[in-house]
């Protein structure tokens, strides 16, 4: 379907004939994705398979940090604003179907299991609120709040869990909360204190079974089993860093999408230029993996074989490549200063890289290494393809 | 750099009034508000509204002294994310940034 913005802008027979275009050529959405160019509040809609951009979606305010959620019939996606904003986009049509400002200050959120709701974890004020994914009408909030004077706390690493629960973390309180959403609204069903100092971010298994919080404040992370009732946070990798002193960290690792390869779990050291490699039945380091810098994403190729690992500042022109059978970085990539993002195919032939500074998305060939072709964009940063509509904590 | 590039960068200093000797070039100075926006604004909020770290406008800046704030960012903060710049951007550079941070001067949006 080709509809471009001047027809979707030019009213009623522009409409007529969206409406005409779109029941005549049928298409299916699993090939297709959101590129988000940050400066300029504005999303692709890339095709997958085309290797193209479709259209180009604008108006969707601050899009530094922006994630997206999917809905589960994969043609809707959830963004979610660094400003607060909360936008519902269509994308087959290219239109933002619903839009509020939920908060003063944001950091991503989640979907429910059942596709019902959205939750999103704010900055200012700290705390999560919640959405009907219909037509983003708020069905509550969840305060944050800590300590005597009920401070609020910057709310990160939210996740949605099987069972229509959720997950998430307190930065500033350094606490782990679950929640339900119910009939007359969100409850706190379990509140975790002292789980280690400042949880930055987080992840849940692809079972969603373990939500493992980073901790910025000291070398080890908290892991909780969901599965156990009775489970309190544990810590894990106490003291990876052998006490030596952390070198400085230019950019917060992002846990979400971090890897979860087979039995293997790669982890970011914070501080430290390795990724941690621990076995998911005991919970124990079985290696490290030395890498070029300080990593920021490492995300897993589908079939769990490669991790694609990205760099903080002033390393983020490269991506490195492990193998995960050996442990051995089997590639490395030089696209450029400002390698934001990388998201892989639904079965990850291929992988999409961001490369903010030379405003260019590289499709790579996951196989050769190879660069497939390229593609023009804004500074772009977050890529995100809809195959995350069926996974858990994406 | 195209000879170009460096002609309107030569223009446009020698139109400012009263460039301090130790302000960076205009160059330097478009490279420095770009690492801000990017680099800074990965946890201040490319908008520096505020993220993971406190908003950096001239409001929440207000009243605290310029010296205190080029030491956090030279040195960072020992026990949070913010990290040292020093060897990074040399001082001269850092001063010049909170100056323009503490008067608005940066456009953000
Ligand atoms: C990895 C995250 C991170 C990066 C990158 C970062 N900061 Fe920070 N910054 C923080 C945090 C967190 C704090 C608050 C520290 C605390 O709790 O006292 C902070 C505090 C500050 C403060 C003190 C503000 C106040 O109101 O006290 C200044 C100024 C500052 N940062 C400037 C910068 C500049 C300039 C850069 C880029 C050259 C930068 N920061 C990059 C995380 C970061």
């Amino acid at each position: 379907m080709r509809i471009d913005r001047r027809m979707l802008l030019g009213g009623a027979l522009a409409t007529a004939f969206a409406v005409t275009a779109s029941a005549t050529e049928l298409r299916g959405t699993g090939d297709l994705g959101l590129v988000v160019e940050r400066a300029d509040g504005a999303l692709l809609v890339v095709d997958t398979t085309e290797r193209r951009t479709l259209r180009r979606i604008e108006g969707l305010g601050d899009l530094s940090h922006a994630s997206v959620v999917f809905s589960r019939d994969a043609r809707y996606a959830f963004v979610f604003g660094r400003d607060g904003g909360l936008s519902k986009v269509d994308l087959l049509t290219g239109g933002i179907t619903h839009r509020v400002i939920q908060a003063g200050n944001s950091i991503g959120g989640a979907i429910s299991q059942d596709g019902r709701v959205v939750a999103v974890a704010n900055y200012e004020p700290g705390g999560v609120r919640f959405f009907a994914t219909s037509d983003l009408v708020p069905l509550g909030e969840i305060a944050a709040t800590y300590g005597a004077d009920d401070a609020r706390s910057k709310v990160v690493g939210l996740e949605e869990l099987p069972d229509n629960r959720f997950v998430f973390s307190l930065y500033d309180a350094d606490e782990i909360w679950t929640a339900t959403l119910g009939e007359d609204g969100p409850t706190v069903t379990a509140r975790f204190e002292d789980v280690g100092t400042l949880p930055y971010d987080a992840l849940v298994t692809p079972d969603g079974r373990h939500y493992l919080a980073g901790l910025f404040g000291e070398d080890g992370m908290a892991l909780l089993d969901l599965w156990d009732p009775a489970a309190e946070p544990v810590r894990i990798l106490d003291g990876y860093g052998r006490g030596e002193a952390p070198l400085p960290v230019y950019k917060m690792p992002h846990l979400k999408g971090w890897s979860v390869a087979g039995e293997l779990v790669f982890l970011p050291a914070i501080g430290r230029h390795e990724l941690l490699v621990v076995d998911k039945t005991s919970w124990r380091e079985v290696a490290r993996v030395p890498v070029h810098s300080q990593p920021v994403f490492a995300i897993a190729r589908p079939d769990g074989r490669q991790v694609w690992i990205n760099f903080a500042h002033p390393d983020n022109n490269v991506v490195q490549v492990v193998d995960v059978p050996s442990l051995a970085v089997v590639g490395a990539l030089d696209l450029g200063p400002g390698v934001l993002h990388m998201e892989f195919t639904p079965k990850g032939e291929e992988v999409w890289i961001s490369v903010r500074d030379a405003d260019r998305i590289d499709i790579i060939d996951t196989a050769s290494l190879e660069r497939v072709t390229s593609l023009e964009a804004r500074s772009p940063s977050g890529i995100f393809f809809t195959a995350r509509a069926h996974r858990l904590g994406y | 750099m195209s000879g170009r590039t460096w002609v309107s960068c030569f223009v446009a200093s020698a139109l400012l009034p009263m460039v301090a000797a130790a302000d960076p070039s205009a160059a330097r100075q478009g490279e420095l508000i770009h690492l801000l926006r990017h680099d800074c604004g990965s946890c201040h909020g490319l908008t520096l509204k505020g993220g993971l770290g406190p908003p950096l406008l001239p409001a929440t800046l207000d009243g605290l002294p310029a010296e205190g704030l080029v030491a956090i960012i030279l040195d960072g903060v020992p026990g949070k994310p913010m990290p040292p710049w020093r060897g990074l951007l040399p001082e001269g550079e850092v001063a010049w940034l909170v100056e323009q941070l503490q008067a608005g001067a940066i456009d953000v949006e």
